[in-house]
């Protein structure tokens, strides 16, 4: 990983407190252009709280975040999602009994043009169908034949692959995956790590928080261990073992020199 | 970016043991469906397709057992007119109960609002237009009320609704001194009260402007939850209303304005119900908050939210009519009307948790 390039998402010295509790320890983090960022850490270290605040679920209380070097203070998700970054999350936040097609402009409807889209509100299906279909076909998941089916008939894999196509048609600067293979199966995980990468291709950098750690080393460029609130360190995985990985994240081990801190 | 060439490190057994395991992409089976799974997957689809098989059926069922007085217009119609303010009301209700709540306020606002509109118009000579617009504003603002205390006081929509049926019922008695007010006042000072009761007479039938009402209300609300991005907020607050405030949407505003539109068709209902009893009256339609429940769930629209589509409720009120109609004609004793009505309800939801389960 060059150093020369700019973070598309850098943060600095960012401290989250809930009452006594410092969930996040004045902690930094880098995010390269296409780049795939593993985010690892024990349960507890703060990884969530990091997430949360680079998604705009939470803001913090002090340290700045910055995007494309401009600093940036989301106080809702949706704040972050208009500015480019978009959230899978663990649960997917996917409306079971909606079709395909609703959940992935959920929140985002396309008005139907001409007058009865302007004063009457009203959606363009046709419009939306077309382009939700579009959406998984790139990424290769038009095995699911009718987008006007309900998400609660798919399978988990597939729930999560209409989560992940949402967010790479709709994020236009960073994607983040919370946990994205924690519910799946071995088949279904492999489809979602080859979503990953499809995404990645298209040069998209992607955020990936995951406990699995073969599917971190797998897809990861980088790999940012996540201890006691602050960024221990951040590792190439060529470089590293797993049990290397997981020493560092339990503190079983010293950590490296940090190679790109800043 | 670096490639993933092999490296130099070592190999850990349980990395090992991953590189024989299969790596082939997950193909999505089509199973074999037998019938039982085909119409559960055709209903899971067509939610509304339960109250229209049942319509149909009891409409071919009842008309054999009653004979032809049931199929005459003026019969026909007379089960619109009937159902009319209770279909009404179940269209209020319906929206409530799509976010998974409930409301059992809704005939208690609409029996006020109609004494409201009654008191302006008579006892303080407020020009009619004027006081049944005064009597949705009311409606909106006693939904709008509801919708406050479930989303900021964060009570929940039983409690809330059950609580405020009985303020407003207190409100409406005070309100009309527990009297009402008689068919011949309003003719001689504000005969538009009374607008929804006059009719259409079509051959025999005779179609009330209420009837007309009913559908339009339906006609509206259906294109409001299915072709505008309230709407689809709407159902999927309904089906997972932490999923949907991910999904960006404001969801406790969102609810507020169901509560609120809930009351504005219970204001309308109102006017359409002074219609339909000729007076205004502060006794009646006590049990209209349970009966348009009734045609809620008999319609196919689920109690747990999200699911089923608005013109259910009206094959819903259909139904309970037609049923009442029927048995009526056939001479049964008005306590097994009941009975059935009792019985369908049931049923309805014991179909509607059998599609739920529905699987891939």
């Amino acid at each position: 990983m060059s150093n020369d390039q700019k973070p598309v998402l850098k943060a600095r010295g960012i401290v989250k407190r809930y009452g006594r509790v410092t969930a996040l320890d004045h902690a930094d983090f880098d995010l390269y252009p296409g780049e795939v960022l593993a985010v690892i850490g024990d349960n507890g270290a703060g990884k969530s709280s990091l997430i949360k605040a680079l998604s705009g679920a939470i803001s913090v209380d002090e340290g700045t975040i910055e995007l494309d070097g401009k600093p940036i203070g989301f106080t809702s998700p949706m704040e972050a999602r208009e500015a480019g970054i978009e959230t899978v999350y663990q649960n997917l936040a996917l409306s079971p009994a909606l079709s395909i097609a609703d959940n992935m402009f959920m929140g985002r409807e396309l008005r139907r043009k001409g007058f009865m889209g302007k004063y009457f509100g009203a959606l363009d299906h046709a419009e939306m169908q077309r382009l939700a279909r579009k959406k998984l076909s790139d990424l290769g998941l038009m095995t699911i034949q009718n987008i006007n089916q309900a998400v609660e008939t798919l399978s988990g894999g597939q729930r999560q692959g209409v989560a992940v196509a949402r967010a790479a048609a709709f994020g236009s600067r960073v994607v983040i995956m919370d946990e994205p293979t924690a519910a799946l199966g071995v088949k279904e995980s492999r489809r979602v790590l080859d979503l990953i990468a499809d995404v990645k291709s298209r040069g998209m950098p992607i955020v990936l928080i995951s406990h699995n750690m073969p599917h971190v080393f797998e897809v990861a460029d980088r790999i940012h261990v996540h201890r006691l609130g602050k960024r221990l360190c951040t590792i190439n995985p060529d470089d590293y073992s797993m049990s290397d990985a997981v020493a560092f994240m339990t503190g079983a081990k010293e950590a490296p020199g940090m190679d790109d801190a800043a | 970016m670096s490639d993933h060439a092999q490296t130099s490190r070592q190999k850990q057994d349980f990395e090992q043991t991953l590189e024989s395991s299969d790596s082939s992409v997950a193909q999505f089976e089509h199973k074999q469906r037998n019938l039982f799974d085909s119409v559960q997957h055709f209903l899971h689809g067509n939610p509304t397709m339960v109250p229209i098989i049942v319509l149909v059926f009891s409409i071919v069922i009842f008309g054999f057992v009653a004979g032809a007085k049931f199929f005459s217009p003026f019969n026909l119609s007379l089960i619109m007119q009937q159902v009319s303010v209770i279909g009404i009301l179940a269209a209020a209700q319906s929206l409530v109960i799509l976010t998974a709540g409930i409301d059992l306020s809704v005939g208690a606002i609409m029996v006020l609002m109609s004494v409201i509109m009654g008191q302006l118009a008579i006892t303080l000579g407020v020009p009619a237009p004027l006081a049944i617009a005064i009597g949705c504003v009311g409606g909106i603002a006693a939904g709008a009320m509801n919708g406050f205390l479930v989303t900021r006081i964060k009570l929940p929509p039983f409690i809330v609704t059950l609580g405020t049926w009985n303020i407003f019922f207190a409100l409406n008695l005070w309100l009309s001194g527990a009297q009402s007010i008689r068919s011949q006042t309003l003719d001689e000072i504000a005969p538009l009260l009374k607008f929804f009761g006059e009719s259409i007479a079509f051959g025999g039938a005779r179609i009330t402007y209420g009837s007309i009402l009913m559908l339009v209300v339906f006609g509206v609300l259906w294109y409001i939850l299915n072709h505008t991005s309230w709407g689809r907020h709407v159902y999927a607050i309904g089906d997972d209303k932490e999923a949907a405030e991910l999904s960006g949407i404001r969801t406790n505003r969102t609810l507020i304005m169901v509560y609120g539109l809930a009351g504005l068709v219970c204001g309308i209902a109102a006017w359409a119900s002074i219609g339909r009893v000729g007076s205004v009256s502060p006794q009646s339609f006590q049990e209209a908050n349970l009966q348009s429940i009734t045609a809620v769930v008999i319609g196919g629209i689920s109690l747990f939210g999200g699911r089923g589509s608005i013109i259910g409720p009206l094959i819903g009120a259909l139904i309970v009519g037609v049923f009442n109609s029927g048995l009526r004609l056939a001479g049964v004793d008005v306590l097994w009307q009941v009975f059935a009505i009792g019985w369908l309800t049931i049923i309805a939801v014991a179909i509607d948790q059998w599609i739920r389960k529905v699987s891939a």
